[in-house]
């Protein structure tokens, strides 16, 4: 074992109440690949933010090199040779790929081309130096954003959960690269909460769960079921298997949706086409920004279209905005549950009324203000909402917590058509287990849904179909039992034949 | 000829005001910092220009004094905006109209008092080019400084490092403070430029453009100054064509009237900001333009 360059001793951070970080001790060695890996809120983001300076530590030491330091600012950090890829990357959009570098890397122009164009090619990291950020992909952002870290010759780079915007084929040109990184002695801790990523790449693996340190292992040397055990400290409930009755008639139809945005950046739609059927799931995958979004709006109402282009049992519906949509059943679980989903400042009981007061919470036009408190305690009660009760206010509540309210208030309306956007993005593993059984259990009830994710493994898990959405094209509906995440992942990346002809 | 040669001098007279406090607005607004004092600063700078100029008899320190005083009053909109963290929006009106009390204030005893003027400044050999001369090299100091700091503006903000951190601060914040740029400090100091801009350009309407002081001489300028950087989707030369066009329609306002043609004088007098506005809201509609040259964080507060 060589000699850590980053030791850290003890280090506690609270919030609160809450302890985000409790006693960590955490060794980084060069050369080596790190993974740090835990739930959302084990405490991961915390210590990286107090390693990048981002966040003071409250006690505990960080030895860099043999020295005791402490990190006040990202500046600092950079300075001492830590890098950081964030999750959410810090680009500048209107920026060209030259012009983000050299806000993070002294030289001038023609020297930073040179550099940029010598690193991009010995660490395979492809970009083109004058596009402007925003005509790029996610994954050529991120590229960038790891180009920018290297070329500050960082001793340490830190990546935030860099595998969860890439489709597929991008993760296996990724490891590559860090590969190589890490053989020219760079340390690279990677933040994941993917078991099997991490035990195909990383050498050495902190877990952690509720602030704590719960083990350093091989993760080459552990099977997924052990790793699992040790980062949520039980078996994560399998979803229980589908009795897949089969499907009924179609219940909502977008036949030939073109749409322009008014963003500028965003994909337009054109000639997509979808059916969603009673009793059956339908996912939509693809890397998000490649228009999901703007065709989540149509479904809810938010875009109004020609009424023909959205079919509800064969009734026009496209000119129809949310609240009637609503009304005939159709409701909507956006990505955004702060400030889509729910109002952050009201309380839980509050944000129960607002998608539900036409369904008998009015009385001669004045709320019923108890019935709609009970409502939302049994919101609660339902699935197991982890809040101080209905007169909690809803930014109080953990990510997942909040999403587990709002799904419980969509299904407590009884929907025909459900529509979730990302459900399960940003919450821990058993919160996600319980939202994905309900959405199977209404499945089960007869409820047509439809499910947006990024996450394909989740996509593989509880849909029974699956289109593949590009540059703001869908693909054609392929039954998950017919195909693989290979021919998907190349789907996403803009290749529907294939998928075609493990469909056909 | 001699007619066109009124109207296009005329014209960089009358917008001189505007492309100082524009441009000054223009590099605040891109690192993201949404001042809508600066009405109240052109109005300050105004008073204390001619204060400072009739009582030193000396325009350089009537402009030294006005852009200081501007630069004030804007740091205390920084102070407000950026460390007690308050809606910009709010602190920047509320600024304006200390401005504009402040303004009354000095300028109290020197109500309706002139000046002999800022003398015009024949730039030698240029000046003696036929018609050409006359338009672009019989003006005074300021009017040349102000067409100089149009090109500088857009070389600070689109060739150098400089003008590379201030657009990356004004599109985020969040992600300039990540990479260790002083989001603070940067922002401070293009309000603090735009302050002393706004304060030159109200000295100039006191001490050259019409040399005198009367309390609401700016009449609106320091608001136009707000709608042009807008219009001009952030971009330097849009926004200087905006100033002058504005100068020039209200130049020609004074003719129509010195011609008597019988037009209601409230009509002409809200033509050049009718026409200024319409003109760029119109060359003004591509909205990827507009994305691209709009400061994102635009008075949004910065939060660590």
């Amino acid at each position: 074992m060589t000699e850590p360059i980053l030791d850290i001793r003890g280090v506690t951070k609270a919030y609160g109440l809450t302890v985000a970080n409790d006693a960590v001790d955490f060794q980084v060695e060069p050369g080596l690949i790190h993974a740090v890996l835990g739930e959302n809120g084990a405490g991961k983001s915390t210590l990286m933010k107090i390693i990048y300076g981002v966040v003071k530590p409250d006690a505990g030491t960080l030895v860099w090199r043999g020295q005791l330091v402490s990190i006040a600012s990202p500046a600092e950090a950079r300075r001492l040779g830590i890098g950081m890829v964030f999750q959410h990357f810090s680009l500048f959009e209107t920026l060209t790929v030259t012009e983000n570098i050299s806000l993070a890397v002294p030289g001038s122009k023609n020297e930073l081309g040179q550099r940029i164009r010598a690193a991009s090619a010995r660490f395979g990291l492809d970009v083109e130096p004058d596009a402007r950020v925003h005509t790029l992909t996610v994954g050529e952002r991120q590229r960038i954003e790891i180009l920018r870290c290297i070329l500050q010759e960082p001793k340490v780079i830190i990546l935030d959960e860099p595998t969860s915007v890439l489709p597929p084929q991008g993760i296996v040109k990724l490891f590559e690269t860090l590969r190589n990184l890490a053989s020219e002695g760079i340390a690279v801790v990677f933040i994941s909460h993917k078991l099997d990523e991490i035990r195909a790449l990383c050498d050495t693996a902190t877990i952690m769960r509720g602030g704590r340190v719960v083990g350093v292992v091989n993760p080459k040397e552990e099977t997924s079921k052990s790793l699992t055990q040790l980062m949520i400290g039980q078996d994560i409930p399998a979803p229980t298997a589908r009795s897949h009755a089969g499907t009924t008639a179609g219940v909502l139809r977008v036949q030939n949706l073109d749409h322009v945005p008014d963003d500028p950046y965003a994909a337009p739609l054109s000639g997509l086409d979808l059916e969603l059927r009673g009793g059956e799931i339908l996912g939509i995958a693809g890397v998000s920004g490649n228009g999901q979004g703007a065709l989540m709006r149509v479904l809810a109402g938010e875009i109004r279209t020609a009424p023909d282009t959205v079919l509800l049992d064969q009734k026009p519906v496209g000119a129809l905005g949310p609240g009637a949509r609503r009304r005939l059943g159709v409701h909507f679980i956006p990505e955004e549950r702060l400030g889509r989903g729910a109002v952050p400042g009201h309380t839980l009981a509050e944000n129960a009324g607002l998608t539900t007061f036409h369904s008998g919470l009015l009385s001669f036009g004045f709320l019923q203000l108890r019935k709609r408190r009970e409502r939302a305690g049994k919101m609660i009660t339902d699935m197991d909402v982890r809040c101080s009760g209905p007169d909690a206010a809803a930014q109080s509540l953990s990510g997942g917590n909040l999403q587990k309210f709002i799904v419980s208030r969509e299904m407590a309306l009884a929907p025909r058509v459900l529509i979730a956007e990302q459900p399960t993005w940003g919450v821990d593993v058993g919160a996600a287990a319980a939202i994905r059984q309900k959405l199977l259990d209404m499945r089960d009830q007869g409820v047509a849904l439809l499910i947006v994710s990024e996450e394909l493994e989740e996509l593989m898990e509880i849909c029974d179909r699956v289109q593949v959405m590009f540059r703001g094209r869908l693909s054609a509906p392929v039954a998950v039992g017919q195909t693989d995440i290979e021919h998907i992942g190349l789907a996403m990346a803009g290749d529907f034949d294939g998928l075609e002809t493990v469909h056909g | 000829m001699d007619v066109l040669i009124f109207m296009v001098s005329g014209t960089l007279a009358a917008a001189t005001a505007l492309i100082f406090a524009a441009m000054g607005e223009l590099v605040a607004e891109k690192s993201g910092m949404l001042n809508l004092g600066i009405e109240g600063m052109m109005a300050t700078g105004a008073a204390m220009g001619f204060v400072a100029a009739t009582v030193s008899g000396s325009y350089t320190v009537g402009f030294i004094a006005a852009a200081l005083l501007g630069c004030v009053l804007s740091l205390i909109f920084a102070l407000l905006t950026l460390v007690f963290r308050a809606n910009q929006t709010a602190s920047g009106l509320a600024i304006g109209i200390l401005g504009l009390g402040l303004s009354s204030a000095i300028g109290k005893k020197y109500e309706s008092m002139t000046l002999p003027g800022v003398p015009d400044l024949p730039l030698g050999p240029l000046a003696q080019i036929p018609v050409i001369g006359p338009m672009f090299f019989q003006l005074d100091v300021m009017v040349y400084l102000s067409m100089l700091l149009i090109p500088v503006t857009w070389y600070v903000l689109n060739r150098t490092r400089l003008g590379l951190t201030i657009r990356a601060v004004g599109e985020s914040p969040v992600n300039a403070h990540a990479l260790g740029l002083r989001v603070l400090w940067i922002r401070a100091g293009c309000v603090a430029f735009g302050g002393a801009m706004a304060g030159i350009g109200g000295a100039y309407m006191s001490t050259a453009y019409t040399p005198l002081w009367a309390e609401g001489m700016i009449a609106g300028r320091g608001w136009i100054v707000v709608a042009l950087t807008v219009f001009g989707t952030w971009m330097v030369p849009r926004v200087a064509f905006g100033a002058y066009l504005f100068g020039s329609i209200s130049l020609l306002e004074l003719s129509i009237q010195a011609l008597g043609v019988n037009v209601p004088s409230q009509l002409m007098s809200a033509l050049p900001y009718l026409v200024t506005i319409f003109m760029l809201a119109l060359i003004s509609r591509n909205t990827l333009f507009i994305r691209l040259n709009s400061p994102a964080s635009l008075g949004a507060t910065f939060r660590l």
